[in-house]
């Protein structure tokens, strides 16, 4: 055993021109920003305010801004594999196999861990507790822990860019190809720990906001006064709760196999494959609806909001996302209809999943009776819900001819598959989470996003994913599998190519939304929102200032209804009698960065067998609890006074 | 519904005002604490079904390799058993301890929690260690997987916990009772209850039906 495990100067790429550059160029931008911001003085800045910060709006900013950040990397992988197919007619194409299955991996992963579930956890870590009226989540230096481990799956998948390799296996590691003999080299197991790293940190996130959900609300908070998005983020922590444990579980299994010559999923010595199947989406089906419930929960407040209407059937809602969750875990056997389990149950799990269409549709015609007689603003927020509701009902209906296992058989693992998961994915969650940044980014910043930029950045993503997915859905009739390297059938070309033309027009999409955001920072002074309210809003996240004070109100505000703020517009507020008290502020911690970046090296020297520092990793990360565990001073507090006057200042009017 | 008209608890005349269930506020830390170990607790509960499901698919794949009943002994199992049960017990009593603010007691109790708890830990790794010494080690078979990765995963549960205790005495005895510490203290003992209703459905599962079936 050498002093640095498996790690060699042979781990570095230095025969690849590709990902030697593209993680050079990833290094560089990383030590660029980060030499900027300490030559410019900042850096003291953002340690205090944001890397430490255990406030939930900074938190969930920095969720968001990771999206964003690896919605980038993953795109490149997209656009790689759409330009390799367009190529790759009886030609070996650009990236050899080894590379390309690579690429297909990376993808999945990064979309679906660093791109859409940081997404969405932002989102309802920003808005949650403001909707809810209180002044934080329930636990907020776990709430920091848990972004932190969120970054460092995220830091280990992209180190795996320049060190080494990442796993070939596809998105999610089947077994036996994933299994040591098949996968000998440390791609598999920089999937598996960077997974298992970030997995705790969204159970850690899970747990914080069903107990936020559950215990602490604004005084005459109801559960049945909640607005929509409260209820769907309360769905989907209750799924992470359930779900993400059984993946803790499984890649806990697989690595054992790996490393320890246990035989859960090998093919010797009674190891089971099919119980990965199992296991791995009785985790991986919930998943799904973690990510859609929240987006769901976005375009029911945004569809409310720009119609100037309370949500149509608002206890019909509550009941079909309650109903979602729970069918989530009854369904997982569709994904391996194909696999053997027989008739009968194939035709169980094929009725199952075709029921869970009927909520679906209740929530779908529900949205379209609260646009029916509203007041309708096309705001960029309200284009994002329509082109939702129009391609995800295209969606869900592949989804259900999928549900059938007859159909099934033709389709599985064809490009109709990857048709229909892009269709609900892309069309659903991506353009939840854009409507959700374009609505709460005001509240978050104090000033709109330009709003001709952002439409056009929406009509280049609508039409680009029709353009780059539809053909994968003739593709799929065609006979053409997924994650093929090159291929010999001429009818599938010129579809491919159309395919290619769409990411370019999702690449202008991205391009635009980037200019957006650096279009609005310029013209922040002309974009600003003083009123705290820009949207004329419905729910408590606007009753306060923007960007909102750390403490959210200085006063809790007392729910006497469902759209609380809108109640409270409605009738005249007694301002005069405000009593004020004061508010204890949860202090900075640096727990989250500092655990992470043990857990960092934890991750790492496993992956490269450098046992010693594996227990570095582990001490230095208990050491960062203990030193925590010990601090005398929990809360700052503020005193009445002090909130009355700066409440003064956030609320003239009141004065 | 009646169509009732718009008031102060429904301005949308949505007839549904004032509600029985849980009206909000924010109840006292302690409170909101408790629940959220709960729910980790369940969260981890979940997490030993899948090594409870995957032991229950894989006992019978013994490869050719010994069997739960040529293997497991119920009598050095029992004794862990006791071991872990009476350890709940102590770990009560310095709730108790921790509730009257009385140093001495809780120490003392935690000790005594920590001993049995080790000696658990020590029991167990003695019975795996002679399980790899004769050749039945995980890499035996799907089955001996399954249970070393079952017991293996409790009982790691089990050393991380007392670790956690040590942290406990000490953080007590340097720091007092304050309300704080007083929570961990509560989800520390919260933790070493659930272990051993996991050890409970692990004895029953494993041990017990291993030897009979």
């Amino acid at each position: 055993m050498t002093l640095f495990g498996k790690l060699t100067w042979s781990a570095i790429p230095f025969d690849s021109p590709l990902p030697l550059f593209a993680s050079g160029v990833a290094a560089l931008a990383i030590v660029g920003v980060l030499g900027w911001v300490v030559a410019t003085g900042r850096f003291r800045y953002l340690w205090d305010e944001w890397l430490t910060s255990v406030d939930h709006k900074r938190i969930g900013v920095m969720y968001t801004l990771l999206a964003l950040v690896m919605l980038l990397r993953g795109f490149t992988d997209a656009i790689m594999m759409r330009t390799q197919q367009a190529l790759a007619l009886n030609a070996p194409g650009y990236l050899p196999p080894e590379h390309y299955d690579q690429v297909f991996s990376s993808h999945g992963t990064i979309m679906i861990f660093f791109v859409a579930m940081p997404f969405m956890i932002g989102l309802m870590n920003f808005v949650v507790p403001l909707q809810l009226g209180i002044r934080d989540v329930a636990f907020p230096t776990l709430n920091s822990v848990g972004f932190w481990l969120t970054a460092t799956g995220a830091l280990l998948v992209n180190l795996s860019l320049g060190v080494g390799e990442f796993a070939k296996t596809g998105w999610l590691p089947y077994p036996p190809l994933s299994e040591l003999a098949y996968s000998p080299g440390v791609g598999v197991d920089y999937y598996c720990w960077a997974l298992q790293i970030s997995g705790v940190g969204t159970l850690l996130s899970g747990i914080n906001l069903v107990t936020t959900i559950l215990k602490t609300r604004a005084p005459g908070m109801s559960l049945l006064r909640m607005p929509m998005f409260c209820w769907t983020s309360l769905a989907s922590n209750l799924l992470i709760v359930a779900a993400f444990p059984v993946l803790t579980a499984t890649l806990a299994m697989l690595l054992l196999d790996r490393y320890l010559g246990f035989h859960f999923f090998t093919n010797e010595a009674g190891g089971n494959v099919m119980m990965f199947m199992n296991l791995i989406w009785a985790w991986g089906h919930p998943e799904v609806y973690i990510l859609i419930l929240p987006a769901f929960g976005i375009f029911s407040e945004v569809i409310a909001t720009f119609s100037g209407k309370p949500l149509f059937g608002y206890r019909s809602m509550v009941v079909a996302t309650m109903v979602i969750c729970v069918l989530a875990f009854m369904v997982w056997l569709h994904h391996f209809f194909t696999m053997g389990a027989g008739a009968n149950v194939n035709a169980v799990f094929g009725i199952m999943t075709t029921i869970i269409a009927v909520p679906t549709g209740v929530k779908v015609f529900n949205w379209l009776f609260t646009l029916y007689g509203g007041r309708i603003r096309y705001e960029p927020p309200l284009l994002w819900a329509i082109g939702f509701m129009v391609t995800f009902v295209i969606g869900g209906m592949t989804g259900v001819l999928l549900a059938l296992p007859p159909v099934d058989f033709l389709l599985h693992n064809s490009l109709f598959l990857v048709a229909h998961f892009h269709n609900v994915i892309i069309g659903g969650v991506l353009f939840g989470g854009f409507a959700g940044y374009t609505y709460w980014f005001p509240k978050a910043f104090g000033f709109r996003l330009e709003p001709r930029l952002g439409v056009a950045a929406f009509w280049f993503w609508l039409v680009g994913f029709y353009v780059a997915f539809m053909p994968l859905y003739v593709l799929g009739f065609l006979g053409m599998t997924r994650r093929m390297q090159h291929y010999d059938v001429p009818e599938w070309q010129p579809w491919l190519r159309v395919a290619a033309g769409g990411a370019a027009l999702i690449a202008i999409g991205i391009a635009l939304l980037i200019a957006q955001l650096v279009v609005s920072i310029r013209r922040r002074d002309s974009l600003c929102d003083t009123t705290g309210d820009p949207w004329d809003g419905r729910t408590l996240e606007w009753a306060t200032r923007s960007p909102p004070p750390a403490y959210n109100f200085a006063v809790l505000p007392e729910v006497a209804g469902e759209d609380a703020y809108w109640g409270m517009k409605q009738s005249v507020r007694d301002e005069q009698h405000t009593v004020y008290g004061p508010i204890e502020i949860p202090r900075n911690s640096a727990t989250g960065i500092v655990c992470a970046f043990f857990a960092t090296v934890m991750g790492f020297s496993l992956i490269w067998h450098i046992w010693w520092l594996v227990i570095v990793g582990f001490v230095g990360a208990w050491a960062t609890f203990v030193a925590f565990a010990w601090r005398d001073l929990a809360d700052d507090v503020l005193g009445a006074d002090e909130v009355e006057r700066l409440d003064r200042v956030d609320r003239p009017v009141n004065a | 519904m009646s169509l009732a008209a718009a008031t102060a608890d429904d301005p949308h005349a949505l007839g549904h005002g004032a509600t029985e269930d849980d009206d909000g506020g924010v109840p006292p830390k302690r409170i909101i604490v408790g629940y959220g170990f709960w729910i980790f607790l369940v969260s981890d509960i979940i997490m030993f079904s899948a090594f409870f499901a995957a032991y229950a698919v894989l006992s019978g794949a013994t490869a050719g390799g010994p069997s739960g009943k040529q293997l497991f002994e119920l009598s050095t199992t029992a004794i862990e058993t006791g071991c872990l049960l009476l350890s709940s017990f102590t770990s009560g009593l310095a709730t108790i301890g921790a509730h009257a603010k009385r140093q001495g007691m809780f120490q003392a109790a935690m000790a005594a929690t920590f001993v049995l708890g080790a000696a658990f830990v020590a029991i167990e790794v003695t019975e795996l260690s002679s399980l790899v010494a004769h050749g039945n080690g995980p890499g035996r078979s799907a089955f001996l997987s399954a249970f070393f990765a079952l017991v293996g995963c409790h009982g790691l549960h089990v050393s991380l916990g007392l670790l956690w205790l040590l942290t406990m005495m000490a953080q007590a005895y340097a720091k007092g009772f304050r309300d704080d510490i007083q929570r961990r203290i509560q989800c520390f003992t919260l933790f070493w209850h659930a272990l051993d209703i996991i050890w409970v459905a692990l004895f029953t599962v494993v041990y017990l039906i291993g030897t009979t079936a």
